[in-house]
């Protein structure tokens, strides 16, 4: 497992640079990540989906899809996609700090 | 008194659930009523196959009555909601059924209004579907016509039944044409919402290849935001337009519609959450899932709900003798994939292993991950264990409940995990 070192502190990640202990995950760490997925600044909106992330991976063991990602938080689709234009169930989960979202199987 | 155990639905995994607590409850111990609103068990993988005139409508229904063993009551009717704290049941001709426990086996339902246009213009013309039995027939009809264009195959967004069926109709449709002899007039493209075609990386790497090979192209990450039929088009939430002749669209999945009206049971879609060891909900102690309708990870597959029967129907009799719950489900799937001309693949996992190769159930077993006509002829043969094991509730012999190791490379797991 690869170590990367974010906002000053050392994070286990996977091939594609998901956090694989969400536990070692800071604020710090999700706005480093944003930055580097071309995110500036995350704004409020970006934190609520951020915090549904992490509840829903702390819930189930895995973040939601896109459209249970909207149902759960509110925000609609079109404005997860303004958030996170990459993709919002990925790119979510990513800054959360949590794995790549099953979705499948 | 006995106690009353109510099923709400009369599919795949209600039938399992109640046959297996019918033998291991004796009729002075407990009544066993199962709901369902119609009498029509319709064998879903099935579907699969009518659109390319492999198998007759009519042929894949039965009636769910007699797929119960005696002792086993059958209630006609539309469940209309439930009420937790009453341990009530509404039905829609407004009478209600008292529970001492009650297990959730509604399945998941299309949500086809979710996405914006799917039943627009266009449905039923160039927008099909192979997902119920109105949508097969009719996709059988407009596959009959089709012999040049861009066959389109979309998933509108996770979690689906049978994850695989999407391919293996692609798989088919490739294997069709050639036979028709018009494959080179026809482009086929699969859709995905995920990043590949398929989670987990050995497995992917197989089918991929099998796409490759077969010419079928992937387009990922494809979030579907409006099904134009007029135009015939996808167009997705981040703006790319994916062009079709005929577009085969896997709809949004939910719960049932009862959930929503049910405090307390649901989550915003629609499924039951659900502890995924014990299949207890996580509503109410008295409450189990089993199948599709639950929250879980774990494949929405036939296999799963037969695997998870034993485990629910073994935990239910605990409570009930008020005995704490002992029995644990892995997650265990099992799945033929078609991969069209008389072969087919098989996977078997569970939430810790993902599909590997090797063999199944033992190093003597069916191929794992690797094409081959045993395997079809497994999947054929799966529709008659469907009606005479799995739905009676009988363990399928050397296939456990839990996912068997003895015959998996899993060293490739952890290689595919390294790289
Ligand atoms: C095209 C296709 C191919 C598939 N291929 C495979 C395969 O190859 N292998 C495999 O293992 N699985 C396959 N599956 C999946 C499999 O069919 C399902 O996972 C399985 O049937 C789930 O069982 P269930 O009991 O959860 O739901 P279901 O069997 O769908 O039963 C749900 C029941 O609840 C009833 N119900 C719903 N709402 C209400 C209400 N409000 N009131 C009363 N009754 C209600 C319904 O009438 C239905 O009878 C396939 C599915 C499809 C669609």
């Amino acid at each position: 497992m690869p170590v990367m070192t974010l906002a000053g502190t050392d994070v286990d990640v996977d091939a594609e640079g998901f956090l694989t202990d969400a536990s070692q995950w800071t604020e710090g760490v999700a706005a480093e990540i944003a930055r580097a997925e071309g995110i500036d600044e995350l704004t409020d909106r970006h934190w609520l989906v951020v915090q549904v992330m992490r509840r829903e991976f702390a819930d189930k063991g895995t973040g939601p899809a896109v459209r249970a990602l909207g149902k759960i938080s509110g925000v609609g689709i079109a404005e997860l996609y303004q958030l996170f234009p990459k993709g919002p169930a990925k790119m979510a989960a990513k800054i959360a700090g949590i794995p790549k979202p099953r979705g499948c199987i | 008194m006995p106690d009353r155990i109510v099923i709400l639905g009369g599919g795949t995994g209600g039938t399992i659930a109640a046959n297996r607590l019918r033998r291991s409850l004796p009729e002075g111990r407990a009544d066993i009523v199962v709901v369902d609103r119609d009498d029509a068990h319709v064998y879903q993988p099935g579907l699969l196959f009518v659109p390319f005139g492999m198998a007759a409508p009519s042929r894949l229904v039965r009636s769910r009555a007699r797929q119960l063993l005696r002792g086993v009551e059958l209630v006609r009717h539309a469940v209309d909601a439930v009420d937790l704290g009453a341990g009530t049941v509404a039905l829609d001709d407004g009478s209600t059924l008292g529970y001492d426990v009650l297990v959730v086996a509604t399945g998941a339902a299309l949500l086809f209004e979710e996405t914006e246009g799917l039943t627009g213009p266009g449905w039923r013309r160039t927008v099909h579907t192979f997902y119920d039995m109105e949508g097969a027939a009719a996709l059988a009809g407009a596959l009959a016509r089709f012999d040049a264009g861009h066959l389109v195959v979309d998933v509108v967004d996770m979690p689906i039944k049978c994850p695989v069926a999407p391919l293996e109709f692609l798989f088919l449709a490739d294997w069709w044409l050639q036979r028709r002899g018009v494959r080179d007039r026809v482009r086929l493209t699969f859709a995905t919402p995920l990043d590949g075609a398929f989670t987990k990386a050995v497995c992917n790497r197989e089918l991929s290849g099998l796409l490759a090979k077969k010419g079928i192209e992937v387009v990922t990450e494809l979030n579907t935001a409006t099904v134009d039929g007029e135009s015939g088009r996808l167009i997705s939430y981040d703006g790319r337009e994916v062009p079709f002749d005929l577009a085969v669209v896997v709809p949004l999945h939910g719960g049932a519609s009862y959930v929503a009206r049910s405090p307390g049971l649901g989550d915003p879609l629609g499924f039951v959450p659900t502890d995924p060891a014990t299949l207890q909900s996580r509503a109410h102690p008295n409450v189990f899932v089993i199948g599709d309708a639950a929250d879980l990870a774990a494949s929405k597959a036939g296999s799963v709900a037969h695997f998870e029967g034993e485990i629910v129907a073994h935990n239910i009799v605990r409570l009930l003798a008020g005995e704490p719950l002992d029995a644990r489900f892995d997650g265990h799937a099992n799945c033929f994939i078609e991969s069209g001309f008389g072969k087919a693949l098989l996977i078997d996992f569970n939430d810790e292993v993902e599909p590997v190769p090797g063999h199944f159930p033992g190093p003597v077993g069916l191929p794992l991950l690797r094409e081959s006509r045993l395997n079809h002829m497994g999947k054929l043969a799966f529709e008659q264990l469907y009606w005479h094991a799995l739905l009676p509730g009988r363990s399928i012999p050397g296939v456990p409940s839990h996912m068997p190791t003895a015959g998996k490379r899993l060293a490739a797991a952890a290689l595919a995990a390294g790289s």
